[in-house]
């Protein structure tokens, strides 16, 4: 097969602290231009010991150094599923550079804002056209915090109705961050067991007046559409809940369905999995949270109106559940997902999703001969898989780290918790046939190295700059910080 | 123009493989009724070229320092971001890569990591940060959060010179854990009452919340307040809303806080209208596995090689679940590189520097416009780059004056304090000249015609 993954020259890089030298230099300022006015002794502080000193081109060799021990979507195949981890097209980040963007203050007055406030606006739109809601709120910073917004959301409701309720419905299969933003409403977590599928049944057996919600995931983390969603919210509707929806795999449906179409509620977006803006090793992203009719006094401030001839903040909102951040959203990452939204239009948004899926089962159909499907019905954008198959006493972990040597960041394991030694594939749509036939290749290379040579797998990965690393030692022993060393005697 | 590269012959031969007659088939378990009977309401695909210029004329219709001489703060600053830091964060193996589990091929963002959470330990004196949160207003609430988990207290003291907007997220969050919140007044000099906290301070406090600078501008002498919330057991959580203060004014780990949350925005970070900006937390060692977040820790590998890993993960929601001490779970990565780079280049001298230019020109403006008749100080404690000015003539027609002069002059602040009719804010920073700051007192000065 042809291997990607091969040796190179990698640098080896010291803390930027190491680098210091007392009187050196990385910047340059005006000279001051009033006279210098200084604090009272006591609010002023003595000289900021750690901080280091070093040279412009110090700092640029060394965070270039710091890049290259990095993998990115820009280096090769990323298939971590639940993540979406699609190409972030370029035009993005020269949109979101722009001075009129990029420079703008939150607190400019509204009639000085109006591009700003019609992306904003215009976006809440596209993205309700998108998934059928009415209301969209674009203030929350990540798909986190848009499940804890759209949460209190749901128990503002309930509290107007005059019960709060005290239960929320979670599936097995959810993100942990589901029963972490529903315990921060005050809420109590019930898990419900799924099979694949959740079954209305099993929904409608947990279902009384106190519970506040179900939250779920469609597809859910299995990649699996839950084709009795309908007779779900139904069931949830029946008895006066709400159904919450985690949009983290949107990319399935763009075009296909809608979530408010199949009688959910309230649910979150991620820009930076289904809109392509970048993940940013962790951040930033934005998680707007879309709603129903009856949901929409809810939404968090801030909220654009638009008026005959311009746009103005609506700040006569009484039920509103307030603010989770400051300003307005992660303006900077809905520009980047405006521009990829209106680059696509409805036609190349349909493509996305079903070029997403159609990578998705042809990945299954190369691999299922050699590694354990634990679930068989047709699976949506991405595929889970068992560690069963490997052979060697081989386990998942082994796996993802020999694709590392192959040249492929792993895909996403040990998660849904369902699965045991789960490897969880996500390609996304821009991936081409020859980068998924590569991987694969390296997949089926894999099964047939733990059978015949155990090793390289657990001895992986052996082409990267550092080996595993002993993360025992970090927990036991944490070490969060780089202090100067003493000078000894 | 979709980003999908295959080619109608790609598809075929993939559908083969997989067994499949159509792509209509791949969807087939989706209920027909549920799916889209018409294809989605949306404006016509755009070339880049075209979605360029559609972003430029949006662009244009906002007002920057490029287009104005702005004096707005706040919590959001008009600093300066040396090139050197654009460039490298566009690197597209920090931008474009995900959060890192995969330590050895994440070796770059977790280096840089542990780099900026040392950064943040030196500039606010404290001994252990995170790796970031989403802003300065969501780590506050989550600040107060933590200090309720670590003395199982439930109120919390916040004083109205706090940042509106991060009392406000903390109301939020608060809302449904039957957290009870107080607010503590302001004094005549700007500063929060000492007799107010001590009025409602006692053995059932979580925590106490100044802004340092406050929301004002100024400089809380804390060094006093800390024994009083020490002897009650409670917490000191200092929130920085504008960090470029760090470079010059006492680090509040060395008066006594315990928790020491901000805003990075002034490190690197474009305004944005608001966001993406980038928050801080930093604690005391000893409290360190309570903390909200990602930490980045540094070991070894199986060669002996120093590397780092991301650690004392079981505090978090994808091990918790629900019993994580918060439910974020990622964090503003990019952002921090920015101010990791921003305060490499700096350093302490450049970061002193650019404290005191900042603390220089507004005393210069300060004393200026409170030269010019109509306009006052009212508020008399030390600020750092802010301050409040009251106008004897309506707040909206001073600022509509200086607008029609092409001057951002100042945040009103009767929106955030009722009380306050005809006070606004003004921020300057080391991106105003002397020149700036004449025209906008020349402007204020103006009579009415």
């Amino acid at each position: 097969m042809n291997e990607i993954g091969t040796r190179g020259l990698a640098l080896n890089e010291k803390l930027i602290f190491e680098h210091s030298r007392t009187g050196r230099r990385g910047f340059s300022l005006p000279e001051l231009d009033v006279p210098e006015a200084s604090l009272p002794g006591e609010l002023t502080r003595d000289e900021m010991d750690g901080l280091p000193e070093v040279s412009e081109v110090e700092v640029v060799r060394h965070f270039t150094r710091l890049s290259s021990w990095n993998y990115g979507v820009d280096s090769g195949f990323y298939p971590l599923g639940s993540c979406t981890m699609k190409y972030n097209p370029k035009v993005n980040e020269t949109a979101a550079q722009k001075a009129g963007l990029a420079l703008i203050h939150p607190y400019t007055p509204a009639a000085l804002s109006q591009g700003a406030m019609e992306i904003i606006y215009k976006l809440e739109q596209m993205l309700g056209e998108i998934s059928g809601f009415p209301a969209i709120t674009v203030h929350p910073a990540a798909g986190a915090h848009g499940e804890l917004t759209g949460m209190m959301v749901i128990r503002a409701f309930h509290e107007k109705q005059g019960n709060p309720r005290r239960k929320v419905l979670i599936p097995d299969t959810a993100h942990g961050t589901n029963p972490a933003s529903a315990v921060l409403c005050g809420y109590e977590v019930v898990s419900i067991s799924s099979d694949g599928y959740l079954a209305a049944e099993e929904v409608a057996a947990h279902m009384d007046d106190e519970v506040a919600a179900l939250m779920i995931t469609n597809p859910n983390t299995l990649g699996l559409f839950e084709k009795e969603i309908v007779e779900i919210c139904a069931a949830v509707h029946a008895k006066g809940g709400l159904v919450y929806c985690d949009g983290a795999n949107m990319n399935a449906l763009l075009g296909v369905c809608k979530p408010a179409d199949l009688g959910i509620d309230v649910m979150h977006f991620n820009l930076h999995k289904t809109f392509s803006t970048p993940h940013g090793g962790g951040g930033p992203g934005a998680g707007p949270v879309g709603v129903t009719k009856e949901l929409e006094p809810f939404l968090p401030h801030p909220r654009i109106q638009l008026k005959k001839d311009h746009y103005a903040w609506d700040v006569n909102r009484p039920d509103a559940i307030g603010r989770l951040r400051a300003f307005h959203g992660n303006f900077g990452i809905l520009v980047r997902a405006y521009t990829y939204i209106r680059m696509l239009g409805a036609d190349g948004l349909r493509r996305t999703s079903e070029m997403a899926v159609l990578n998705a089962n042809y990945i299954r159909a190369r691999l299922e001969p050699h590694y354990h499907l634990p679930y068989k019905q047709r699976s949506l954008h991405e595929v889970v898989f068992s560690e069963q198959n490997l052979k060697g006493g081989c386990h998942t972990m082994d796996a993802a780290k020999r694709l590392i040597d192959y040249g492929f960041h792993p895909p996403t394991v040990y998660f849904p918790l369902v699965v045991k030694g789960a490897i969880m594939i996500e390609p996304t749509e821009t991936e081409t046939r020859e980068s998924i036939d590569e991987f694969c290749d390296a997949m089926i290379q894999i099964a047939k190295e733990s059978e015949e040579n155990p090793a390289l797998l657990k001895m992986a990965p052996v082409k990267t700059r550092t080996r595993r690393m002993d993360e025992a030692l970090a927990a036991r022993k944490p070490k969060l910080r780089w202090v100067k060393e003493e000078k000894k005697n | 123009m979709a980003f999908t590269p295959h080619t109608d012959n790609d598809i075929v031969q993939m559908l083969k493989v997989i067994g499949a007659n159509s792509i209509d088939d791949l969807f087939k378990e989706i209920p027909a009724e549920v799916r889209n009977k018409k294809d989605l309401k949306l404006e016509a695909p755009l070339s880049e070229s075209e979605v360029l210029r559609e972003l430029q004329r949006l662009a244009n219709r906002n007002a920057t320092p490029e287009t104005h001489r702005s004096f707005l703060g706040g919590g959001t600053y008009n600093h300066f971001i040396p090139a050197v830091v654009d460039f490298l964060t566009s690197r597209s193996e920090f931008a474009t890569a995900y959060t890192p589990y995969q330590s050895e091929i994440s070796q770059g963002t977790l280096q840089a990591i542990f780099e900026f959470q040392t950064l943040i330990c030196q500039i606010t004196g404290m001994e252990a940060a995170n790796a970031s949160m989403y802003d300065g207003a969501s780590a506050c609430a989550e600040a107060a959060l933590m200090a309720a988990r670590l003395t199982r207290r439930k109120k919390i003291l916040t004083s109205r010179a706090l940042h509106p907007e991060y009392r406000e997220t903390l109301a939020t969050y608060c809302r449904f854990l039957e957290m009870e919140l107080i607010d503590l007044s302001f004094n005549k000099n700007g500063e929060t009452s000492l007799e107010d906290l001590q009025a409602h301070l006692d053995d059932q406090t979580a925590g106490v919340i100044l802004g340092y600078p406050n929301f004002f501008g100024v400089i809380e002498n804390i060094a006093p307040l800390a024994p009083l919330v020490h002897d009650q057991g409670a917490k000191l959580v200092v929130a920085v809303q504008e960090a470029a203060s760090l470079g010059l004014i006492k680090a509040p780990g060395a008066l006594g806080a315990d928790i020491v949350i901000g805003e990075g925005q002034s490190f690197g970070i474009p305004p944005a209208f608001g966001g993406p900006h980038a928050g801080f937390f930093a604690v005391r060692q000893k409290d360190v596995r309570s903390i909200p977040g990602r930490l980045v820790g540094e070991t070894v590998d199986q060669e002996g090689k120093r590397g780092y890993v991301l650690t004392l993960s079981t505090r978090e929601q994808h091990i918790r679940r629900e019993k994580a001490t918060s439910n974020i779970c990622s964090n503003h990565g990019l952002c921090a590189l920015r101010a990791t780079v921003y305060l490499s280049l700096l350093g302490k001298d450049g970061l002193r520097t650019v404290a005191v230019q900042n603390h220089s020109k507004a005393e210069y403006a300060k004393q200026q416009i409170s030269a010019v008749d109509g306009f006052t100080l009212p508020f008399s404690a030390p600020t750092f780059n802010e301050f409040v000015i009251e106008a004897k003539e309506p707040v909206e027609q001073v600022m509509a004056r200086l607008e029609s002069n092409g001057i951002l002059g100042g945040i009103p602040l009767q929106t955030f304090y009722p009380e306050m009719e005809n006070h606004f804010l003004v921020c300057v920073t080391e991106q105003n000249s002397r020149e700036d700051i004449d025209i906008l007192v020349q402007t204020l000065g103006t009579s009415r015609t």
